[in-house]
């Protein structure tokens, strides 16, 4: 079983199309470790049925040697994505036992190349949240620990859950969404690799809308060649989803193993903040000098806006999300708690069904969209989008390939540790992400080492739009270098 | 010191007891484009569906859904801003107007809000007195439909259906130009032929396809202007005539008592004649508009929008215009067969190689008059292009005369069938023998010698006379023979 639970995606795909293992056992040693962890609460619904249908379709497709690209390879769904007859609820009380009628356009694609659905992963309510504390479903336990300690753990968030079960090798791969860093961030605490690619690389129809214009799918993997064969699988032009972009999706796996030489990387100053661990620091330091022994060049950059993106991001996002998460008014589908008149109804409804975080920011977001603020916070905003997108354009025009900075600003922290005080203390786990949400830009987290108590960290890589492939060929560099990263198993 | 008034202008000011005021108007037109599928999805727009018949998963706003704009509503958009002499903006942004309401599933309507598709642009309204008026458009832009709440299907529970959810309406917004019901009724009249000749809006008023937000406020002439109030979905051109002039002697009644008027949404009571205020907690909203993250903004090209400029058909303006130049006809029958497309294709049908003032006068009087009468449209009429024209070539060719021709219309009307057959086969041919006619003649004006004597002091006893050789002819004589025969024989006229 470990043994099975342990292939990378790329390993598991190859020992497939040899018949050297069938999708039944694959699905079923994964069912097994999934039963066996749910002390990590990773998975909020586990799909075995689903999951023993699709792998004997998988298997019987292989037997004809008319395999799929990801025929047999078992796979884990944030709870955002929308799938037909099977439970979906981003974590909230408020879409109760919602049972979609239709499929996500990205896990339609999955299904589409042969990939097996093993169940429905945890994650922040809404994927509000960077430590996936706010799900209705309780909190994921990080399968990883610090040295000679048994505190728990948060996996990040919001797609929490999704960084576990990978991690944990409760799936090969898995997929998750990022509108300020919720895969990179959950990559970076739990040592897997998360990317988010460029706006519009795919497709957004099906998923629950945290903000429109920052919501991006992508995929979880314990490789970076795991990941590019995911995001192939992931990626494309949509015309369900305006925002989707028409730009053809290369083979991202070929671009593993491609050279770097002569690669221009840009190092930020402005994310070298003040207060950095010097672990966190070191990392990033050890990182460049991976990509120049590779034959990469390293450019001091500046981004001068950098400071501007998390104030605004936390403008931009809950202002979308306050229009978004409308529609979950008790009168269609989920939650419904009765009231005196339509306005009372509404407003029990939507009182007991958001957790505490997401009426925050539905507050927060209908703040700074109202008459006498819209100019001050919400357009203003908008301007600082601009310069930040702008600050990025400036480097990549001026030869700069790809840029390294951290992945977060810590390691891991403790569940209870950061969600009982200030919100914004939670919202600075994404001060090296959101710019990148802000900026539409692609962005990986690539496990780059541990620190001093054991606990993995990661680098972040953010490349020109639609050039993901420069991040899977610079990641692996890294990867190569950091060696993979496996929690130790307690659970 | 007196000004002098013009006349035109003075009679548009409404008398109060304290001297008179000026009526100021403008209107929000909500017009539901013809288009087979919503604006966002590809649900049908059908009428009359079963409830939540026509809802697809955009409609319903189920968690995920995206909308995407439907390009032929697009084009809707643009031929209606060309046909109201409209700028059409290259670019325009979808925003989001977020309110809670049951009937609005999304939480928020998709509209068009610092950014229209269409801006300003002017419509030429002629007036039933001949004079004419330009009213200014603001913008036209384009905007989802909310479903519709049912209160009386439940004793203590609504219903939603949501059919008309995410259906596309342009809204059209006129600058402040009217001065009177009158006006304004006959520029909601003016564009609602203008977008049922361009095929974007079919103009049904009673199925709601067009309905009205009428802006209206009062002042002295020359000062600024008054505070307005909004009386919203006026759903007849008679009912926004009549909710105008109510709301102006209302807010005159107030301003002459002293009182000041409060900007407000009203409500126009048909059956009391009367508007009332709306106000609710609905007024306090704040919208919070947004530009739309799941939109790009709409992008035309100047090649498209030529295209389908090339493509629009004749417009009423243009066809009126002919209409005077090529047919010879009066202002007035110009634009009243130009106001409706079909109408005006008949007549064309009619006039063509005919007396097209005659074709004018049988379709305005007596064709139109019918069928209004019968509450049908000229696309049903039972008298067809083919069948009218026979009727007037028998006219002209003397076969028959006015009179008669009115009779073989009501029984082509009624039975149907070819008018030269019907008038052969029921004898309703005009006599025009000279001999048979001058008998009849005589044989009246021996039979009534003290009239003769009469009618020589009383020319105007003619007329007594050729009713009565009419009437003897059962009203088959040439009525002009029978009118010189007895001038002749009556030493008259």
């Amino acid at each position: 079983m470990s043994e099975l639970t342990s292939f990378t995606l790329a390993a598991a795909r190859d020992a497939l199309r040899r018949k050297d293992i069938s999708a039944m056992e694959l699905a079923d040693a994964h069912l097994a470790a999934i039963e066996a962890a749910r002390a990590l609460n990773a998975y909020v619904l586990e799909t075995p049925d689903a999951a023993r249908t699709m792998a004997a379709a998988a298997d019987a497709r292989l037997a004809k040697e008319e395999a799929r690209p990801l025929d047999g390879v078992p796979v884990a769904i944030k709870d955002l994505f929308c799938t037909k007859g099977v439970r979906t609820t981003a974590c909230s009380r408020i879409l109760d036992n919602f049972v979609p009628t239709y499929e996500s356009t990205v896990t339609a694609q999955l299904w589409r190349d042969g990939a097996v659905m093993l169940g429905k992963t945890n994650n922040d309510e809404f994927a509000m949240g960077s430590s996936n504390e706010t799900s209705h479903f309780g909190p994921v336990i990080s399968p990883w620990r610090r040295h000679g300690a048994n505190t728990t753990l948060v996996p990040g968030g919001s797609s929490g859950g999704a960084a576990a079960a990978v991690a944990a090798n409760l799936c090969l791969a898995a997929a998750g969404t990022d509108t300020g860093g919720s895969i990179r961030q959950p990559a970076a605490f739990t040592g897997t690799v998360g990317i988010k690619p460029t706006y519009g690389r795919c497709s957004r129809w099906g998923i629950v809308a945290f903000a429109s214009s920052l919501d991006q799918a992508g995929p979880f993997a314990r490789s970076v060649r795991d990941a590019a064969i995911l995001l192939t699988s992931m990626a494309g032009h949509d015309p369900k989803d305006t925002t989707s972009a028409d730009v053809p999706v290369p083979d991202y796996e070929a671009a593993i193993g491609r050279s770097v030489t002569g690669m221009s990387i840009g190092i930020p100053k402005e994310y070298r903040m003040p207060g950095m661990p010097p672990e966190i620091e070191a990392l990033w330091h050890q990182g460049a000098e991976w990509l120049k022994a590779a034959g990469a060049r390293l450019v001091d950059i500046s981004l001068p806006h950098t400071k501007y993106a998390l104030p605004a991001y936390y403008i931009v996002a809950p202002a979308e999300a306050s229009s978004n998460l409308a529609r979950y008014d008790g009168v269609r589908y989920g939650l419904r708690v009765s009231g005196n008149d339509i306005n009372d109804l509404y407003e029990k409804t939507r009182g007991e069904g958001f957790g505490k975080e997401v009426r925050r920011r539905v507050m927060i977001g209908t703040y700074v969209l109202s008459a006498g603020y819209y100019d001050a916070y919400y357009l203003r905003a908008q301007k600082v989008r601009t310069l930040i997108k702008r600050d990025f354009e400036r480097c990549y025009a001026d030869g700069v390939d790809a840029i390294l900075t951290p992945a977060t600003p810590s390691a891991a922290f403790g569940i209870g540790e950061k969600s009982s005080g200030d919100p914004i203390e939670m919202y600075l786990n994404d001060v090296f992400t959101v710019t990148v949400n802000m900026a539409g830009l692609p962005g990986i987290s690539v496990p780059a080492g541990l620190d001093a108590q054991g606990l993995p960290l990661g680098l972040q890589l953010i490349g020109r739009p639609f050039d993901e492939e420069t991040l899977f060929a610079l990641g692996q560099v890294i990867e190569d270098a950091a060696g993979p990263l496996v929690p130790e198993r307690w659970w | 010191m007196n000004v002098p008034v013009p006349s035109s202008a003075k009679k548009k000011l409404v008398p109060g007891a304290t001297g008179d005021w000026e009526v100021v108007i403008g209107l929000e037109i909500h017009a539901q484009v013809t288009s087979k599928a919503k604006l966002f999805s590809g649900a049908s727009t059908e009428f009359g569906g079963a409830p939540n018949s026509h809802v697809s998963l955009v409609d319903a706003a189920m968690p995920g859904m995206l909308p995407v704009i439907n390009a032929e509503c697009v084009r809707q958009a643009v031929r209606s801003g060309l046909g109201l002499n409209a700028r059409i903006n290259l670019k325009s942004v979808f925003d989001r107007k977020n309110y809670f309401y049951p009937d609005l599933p999304q939480g928020y309507q998709i509209s068009q809000y610092k950014q229209p598709i269409v801006g300003e642009g002017e419509v030429n309204v002629a007036l039933p007195d001949g004079s004419s008026v330009t009213v200014g458009i603001e913008r036209l832009h384009l905007e989802q439909d909310a479903g519709k709440s049912l209160h009386d299907q439940h004793p203590t529970l609504s219903y939603v259906d949501l059919n008309r959810s995410g259906v596309a309406l342009m809204e059209i917004v006129s600058k402040p130009d009217l001065r009177s019901s009158e006006e304004a009724r006959a520029f909601l009249s003016k564009v609602r032929t203008i977008l049922r000749y361009l095929g974007t809006c079919d103009g049904d008023m009673e199925k709601g396809s067009l309905r009205a937000d009428v802006n209206v406020s009062v002042r002295r002439s020359g000062d600024p202007l008054g505070t307005r109030c909004e009386i919203k979905n006026v759903n007849s051109i008679r009912f926004v005539g009549q909710a105008i002039d109510a709301e102006a002697r209302r807010q005159i009644e107030i301003l002459e008592d002293g009182g000041r008027i409060e900007q407000e949404t009203r409500l126009f009571d048909p059956d009391k004649g009367e508007t009332r205020s709306m106000r609710n907690k609905e007024e306090a909203h704040d919208y919070r508009y947004f530009p739309d993250p799941d939109l790009l903004p709409l992008e035309l090209d100047e090649a498209e929008i030529e295209r389908l400029k090339a493509a629009l058909p004749e417009l009423p303006d243009a066809k009126k215009a002919r209409f005077v130049r090529d047919y010879g006809l009066s202002a007035y029958d110009a634009d009243v067969l130009a106001a409706d497309r079909e109408t005006a294709a008949f007549y064309e049908r009619v006039a063509h190689g005919r007396d097209s003032k005659a074709a004018a006068n049988w379709v305005i009087n007596e064709l139109t008059g019918r069928l209004n009468k019968e509450g049908r449209e000229i696309g049903a009429s039972p008298v067809s292009a083919m069948q009218l024209g026979a009727i007037l070539d028998l006219i002209a060719r003397g076969t028959i005369s006015g009179k008669i021709a009115k009779d073989v219309f009501e029984i082509v009307w009624n039975e149907g069938g070819d008018p030269a057959d019907i008038v052969a086969a029921r004898g309703l041919r005009q006599v025009t023998d000279l001999g048979a006619i001058e008998a009849v003649v005589d044989e009246i004006v021996a039979a009534n010698p003290d009239k003769v004597g009469e009618a020589k002091a009383n020319p105007k006893l003619l007329g007594w006379f050729v009713g009565q050789v009419m009437k003897a002819s059962g009203g088959k004589a040439n009525p002009q023979a029978v009118n010189d025969l007895l001038k002749s024989k009556l030493g008259v006229g």
